[in-house]
């Protein structure tokens, strides 16, 4: 089971690092998404796996630790709500630049200045 | 349990109920009481820090959570270090409040509540006592600095954000993925019980414990602006509005705070095998983050990203004193994380203040028109100027002598002492040509503009103030450092019961 396990994480990681090194927004939170499915698996297993195992002593015979499960249930909610909010500001990022190219394609930074410099002149 | 028990959870507590109050309809979309709450929060923030620094000289203090019992509750730890930190982040909480009030509040929806998130995630990562919990702190400052950066719109800093929030996201995974490799090996995530673990773990996980505590170094290097890792701080700092990127000078401190209670606190001397994990690294990611920042001040093309280049600079420094991890190094570097804070923030507002009186040109070295104040501003960048290059009689002299006193043993001397001043000498020369270029190279009649608005000038000079302050101050400050990282340095004792 732990080989499976250890082959699925290692996977869903890969595969969001691919994606995460890609150049568009929406390739990078698909790829967060992913990551963070992997992430949340590796925490799971961080207490070790347990078949049949309840966390409440006197329930059954084996025991799995609880804080792991906990962890994760956080770790859950905390990385929806922030895939949720890349998701929104990838869409934004969209409108405003005109394209989903991460570094946003459309000559708006260094050389901004520059161009405004010699269309008004200022500059001796 | 009086009420002074509960004095570790206020500065936690008041930014949280005062960012939710300011989302009910009786404050919401009431600018003036909006700015009040705000400013009343962020005085008793700084008055809850000051009683906690008086109440931590008795030693450390634990508060448990909903009573459960340490190691396994979630406990919150204030110490001298994390009243200090809090006292920093109040002051600048309190200063850059006081800034966007004037005005720049307006810009966007939301920035009150957000402001008091964010005040609440920084306070909380500098009162966790469990490993977890700073994760969970973290993103709390991170979501509210996500939403901060981009406040009052614009491409530039839509684009600065994408960059920051996509950084910062693969960053949590990473961190994710330390936490758990850490737990897998020591059972706790307790910062204390895992300090004592340290040096008796089995053989066979030391690997996988020195993987996690790297990792973690990673995520705290992404904060802190650890050289590969910093390239989104200068954008970043230098598109936000001014009084979020005078907030955000503590943000990189976050980072450096973070790296003191795990890899100073956890994996340091007394760790056995494990000890000092991240020294290796820090010594020449940390060089190389002061000659590259070094580097880019010279590049800087305008103001901000200047200052912004100046902050790297800065955490460079600091970051170098962490891989010498000394006592004395480590209170130097928490005398200069004060003064490189506090100043940081003064800079970014008086390059807002220069900005807004500068029209077309903004905050670019290029030769316009005359500001309407140039005597009071100019005045104000000098003292600013003076303070981060590190000449007398501010207190960025004494910082740097504490610094290279701390760095003077051997072939850390040779190493250290040169990019060090070079970097001094790099921002002194940035700094003047920023000066003459912005007061001096004018023509015309001066433009037409606005006087500096009363609440932002008493935020600059607030900020300003505490340099001299920090000289005069010296040397109870610098006795209080010393003691304050002697913590840092203590051999962890087994916690079984910290509950009083």
């Amino acid at each position: 089971m732990e080989t499976i396990y250890a082959i699925c994480v290692g996977a869903m990681t890969a595969g969001g690092i691919f994606l995460v090194l890609r150049g568009y927004t929406f390739a990078v939170v698909l790829g967060l998404t992913l990551l963070s499915y992997a992430v949340n698996l590796f925490i799971f297993a961080s207490g070790r796996l347990v078949v049949n195992g309840a966390v409440i002593l006197g329930e059954s015979e084996r025991y799995a630790d609880p804080l792991p499960q906990a962890l994760v249930l956080t770790a859950i909610v905390i990385g929806f709500a922030m895939t949720a909010f890349a998701l929104i500001l990838a869409l934004r990022a969209r409108s405003d630049l005109g394209n989903d190219q991460v570094d946003g394609r459309t000559e708006i930074h260094d050389d901004l200045p520059q161009r405004q410099r010699s269309n008004t002149g200022d500059d001796a | 349990m009086t009420l002074m028990d509960h004095l570790i959870f206020f500065p936690v507590l008041i930014p949280l109920l005062a960012g939710i109050a300011l989302m009910l309809p009786g404050l919401h979309q009431q600018v003036l009481r909006q700015r009040l709450v705000g400013f009343a929060a962020n005085v008793l923030m700084l008055l809850s820090a000051i009683m906690l620094l008086q109440q931590s000289a008795g030693g450390m203090r634990t508060y448990m959570m909903g009573d459960w019992q340490a190691p396994f509750g979630i406990a919150l730890v204030s110490d001298q270090l994390s009243s200090i930190m809090l006292i920093l982040a109040a002051i600048l909480g309190l200063t850059a409040h006081l800034y966007a009030s004037a005005g720049d509040d307006q810009r966007g929806p939301f920035f009150h509540p957000l402001f008091m998130f964010q005040m609440l995630g920084i306070n909380g990562a500098f009162l966790t006592g469990d490993a977890f919990n700073l994760f969970v702190f973290f993103e709390i400052l991170l979501i509210a600095s996500y939403s901060l950066l981009i406040h009052g719109g614009g491409k530039q800093r839509t684009q600065a954000a994408v960059h920051y929030v996509l950084l910062n996201l693969t960053g949590s995974a990473f961190f994710l993925i330390g936490l758990a490799i850490i737990y897998a090996v020591f059972g706790t995530l307790n910062l204390a019980d895992m300090a004592y673990k340290a040096p008796h773990l089995k053989s066979e996980d030391l690997a996988l414990a020195k993987s996690g505590a790297l990792l973690l170094l990673v995520v705290f290097g992404l904060k802190a602006a650890l050289l590969p890792l910093h390239f989104w701080l200068p954008r970043t700092y230098a598109y936000t509005s001014t009084p979020v990127a005078a907030l955000f000078a503590i943000m990189t401190k976050v980072g450096i705070y973070s790296i003191w209670r795990i890899h100073t606190a956890v994996f340091g001397d007394h760790a056995g095998v494990l000890a000092n994990v991240a020294s290796d690294w820090l010594w020449p990611l940390g060089w190389l983050t002061l000659v590259a920042g070094t580097l880019a001040v010279l590049a800087s093309q305008s103001l901000k990203m200047l200052v912004a280049n100046l902050v790297v600079v800065s955490a460079g420094t600091l970051l170098l004193m962490l891989a010498i991890s000394t006592e004395q190094s480590a209170a130097a570097a928490l005398y200069y994380l004060i003064h490189s804070t506090l100043i940081a923030a003064a800079l970014f507002m008086v390059a807002g203040l220069i900005t807004e009186q500068r029209g077309q040109a903004q905050d670019r070295l290029v030769r316009s028109r005359p500001l309407r104040q140039q005597g009071l501003l100019g005045v104000l960048f000098v003292i600013a100027a003076l303070a981060v290059i590190g000449l007398p009689p501010l207190s960025g002299f004494v910082g740097k002598l504490l610094l290279l006193q701390a760095s003077s043993a051997g072939y850390q001397a040779s190493w250290i002492w040169a990019p060090l001043l070079i970097s001094g000498l790099a921002a002194m020369l940035m700094l003047t040509r920023a000066g003459t270029t912005i007061f001096w190279r004018v023509q015309g009649a001066a433009q037409p503009s606005d006087a500096v608005h009363p609440l932002k000038l008493t935020a600059v000079l607030v900020l300003l103030l505490m340099s001299p302050l920090m000289v005069v101050l010296g040397g109870p400050l610098t006795e209080l450092t010393q003691s304050a990282v002697s913590e840092l340095y203590k051999v962890p004792v087994a916690v079984v019961e910290v509950t009083p």
